[in-house]
């Protein structure tokens, strides 16, 4: 894999984001290529959440860059950063609860659509913005429960459907906080076929807990402690890197178990 | 939505039905009386539909929605004060200030959330009321009197009893058409969407401030017709229509009714005022009733009148 990148398509250069005398996010720099899944792991309270919002603009950082496909976006609110081809989906899941699933992939579609400023005709009509809709549930599996309310869908469609709202806005880069977490084994596995096939169409970056996920699916790994990287290269060479194993020592075997 | 069998349907007709042949029974019955009360509450429920507009369905709280009632009616009274009697000039008026004092309010207001967006807005509209009573060349604290009604040039005579009542009740079902056709439309969607998510909508690529401020606007310049409607109505206009506490009857007619339905609040404003003039008739402290009947529709009603015959019909 490419470790010295030319021209990524994430560039982050020493972000700070402090919280009162916290630093959450200590100089941090990143890379990501168009094409990886990069995957960011890191004890609880590692800061990964909060470098997730800052690229995503939901949290601005005090000081350090954010480069996306060849553009400054750190002053960038997020909605403007979402129609450069920057989605997320949320670690505590985050979906418009009094709509249904359609509802609220259609949205996504629609916010990618030209302006919102029409009145008039019944955007549910919309036949390009439900079948676009329609193929990104088709595409996690929900096509069965469009019409069904989000308060009525269960924790792992929640998080399937997180996932198709993300693709419908077409990123170019997928942000996706902990996509496994409270899922059963069955659902992860499903999550994680789900996202062997993305990661064919579109560069990821995955924050998880789930390292057995983690080590099946990322190209590059970055360790995260305290806001710092620790580590940052192939699986191979996380799985041997003393300091991983050292910030990882109360739950040690869960990375070397994965230690051929 | 089961059409033939919900309860909310046959209510909305049985109101409409009445509303479009309540003319009929005064011209029949000799009352006139009902029919200058009720051509109040089409007012006050055109009023309250708008601000269902942005409380039910934009979940923006407004505390400061009567100003707007002043504001359409003083653009008719001060225009009629001044000679200038077209209603082809005073409506657009009075549409045309309304949206702007809505569009620099919402501008300020929208930067705040919850709490602090009901006091701001109910801060501008006492603002709006105090500037009204000091406006002594037109009346001041004591009103304007318009002893001219708007002049439609023969086109229609709001002097006509009849003729006033349907002209405010077109303007009412107009309004609620508009705002139905505004809430299933891309615009009105993002705006709901916001309502229930706005971090998950900015995510997705809405910015959502822009479209709450034009949801404001449309709101306040539905509610700026009422005002000249108002004004037309009681050939007077005067701060008091601005009081924080119309504001507050404004909020009541829509939780009463339902907020976030589109009939909710016409439902609540002939309830509530209906209500407020038989009450009135038993006793000076009609409020006393008043008062813990709300309560008991905000406990256990929610949703309102509408929410309530939902939930009849589904039983």
């Amino acid at each position: 894999m490419v470790d010295s990148l030319a021209d990524p398509l994430l560039r982050v250069e020493k972000l700070v984001r402090r919280f009162g005398g916290i630093l959450a996010t200590d100089n941090l720099s990143l890379d990501v290529a168009a094409g990886e899944l990069h995957a960011i792991i890191g004890p609880n309270g590692a800061g990964k959440t909060t470098l997730i919002s800052q690229l995503t603009g939901q949290l601005m950082p005090n000081s350090g860059a954010i480069h996306f496909a060849g553009r400054d976006v750190t002053g960038l609110p997020s909605y403007r950063r979402s129609r450069l081809g920057l989605a997320r989906s949320f670690q505590i899941t985050s979906l418009l609860p009094d709509f249904t699933a359609a509802d609220n992939v259609a949205l996504a579609a629609q916010a990618h659509d030209g302006h919102s400023f029409r009145f008039w005709g019944n955007a549910r009509k919309e036949k390009h913005l439900r079948d676009a809709a329609r193929s990104a549930l088709t595409r996690v599996g929900l096509e069965a429960r469009a019409d069904v309310p989000v308060s009525e869908l269960s924790h792992g469609e929640q998080r399937e459907l997180e996932l198709a709202v993300a693709l419908a806005t077409k990123p170019q880069l997928l942000l996706l906080d902990e996509p496994m977490a409270g899922l059963g084994a069955t659902e992860s596995t499903r999550m994680v076929a789900l996202l062997k096939e993305l990661r064919r169409e579109v560069t990821i970056v995955l924050v998880e807990h789930d390292m057995e996920a983690v080590f099946a699916l990322a190209d590059r790994i970055t360790v995260l402690v305290y806001g710092r990287v620790i580590a940052s290269g192939m699986p191979e060479a996380i799985r041997r890197d003393e300091e991983v194993r050292r910030a990882y020592l109360g739950d040690q075997h869960a990375v070397t178990s994965h230690v051929q | 939505m089961n059409f033939p069998l919900d309860l909310r349907n046959v209510v909305v007709a049985l109101v409409a039905a009445g509303l479009l042949l309540l003319p009929l029974y005064s011209a029949l019955s000799g009352n006139i009386f009902i029919l200058t009360l009720f051509t109040r509450i089409i007012i006050f429920a055109l009023a309250a539909a708008s601000l269902n507009l942005i409380m039910g369905y934009g979940g923006m709280m407004s505390f400061g929605h009567a100003a707007y009632l002043g504001i359409g009616g003083y653009a008719v009274g001060i225009l009629a004060a001044e000679g200038i009697g077209s209603g082809f000039i005073q409506w657009p008026l009075a549409l045309a200030v309304s949206a702007l004092y809505a569009l620099v309010i919402g501008a300020l207001s929208l930067r705040t959330r919850g709490v602090y967006f009901i006091m701001i807005t109910l801060a501008f509209a006492q603002m709006a009321y105090y500037v009204a009573s000091g406006l002594s060349r037109y009346g001041g604290d004591d009103g304007l009197t318009i002893y001219k009604r708007s002049d439609f040039a023969g086109l229609i005579n709001p002097g006509n009893r009849v003729q006033f009542y349907y002209l405010c009740l077109a303007c009412l079902f107009g309004g609620i058409y508009l705002i139905w056709r505004i809430v299933n439309s891309r615009f009105g969607l993002v705006v709901q969407g916001v309502r229930s998510n706005e971090q998950r909508m900015q995510a997705i690529g809405f910015h959502a401030n822009r479209y709450r401020l034009v949801c404001f606007v449309i709101a306040g310049t539905i509610c700026g017709l009422a005002g000249a409607l108002l004004a037309n109505n009681t050939d007077f206009v005067s701060p008091a229509v601005m009081y924080w506490t119309r504001s507050g009857d404004l909020m009541v007619m829509v939780i009463l009714g339902g907020m976030g339905s589109l009939f909710g609040p016409v439902i609540g404003a002939v309830v509530y005022l209906v209500l407020e003039e038989v009450l009135s008739q038993f006793t000076e402290y009609w409020a006393l009733i008043m008062g813990p009947l709300l309560l008991l529709i905000v406990l256990f009603a929610r949703g309102g009148i509408m929410g309530l015959l939902g939930r009849m019909s589904r039983g």
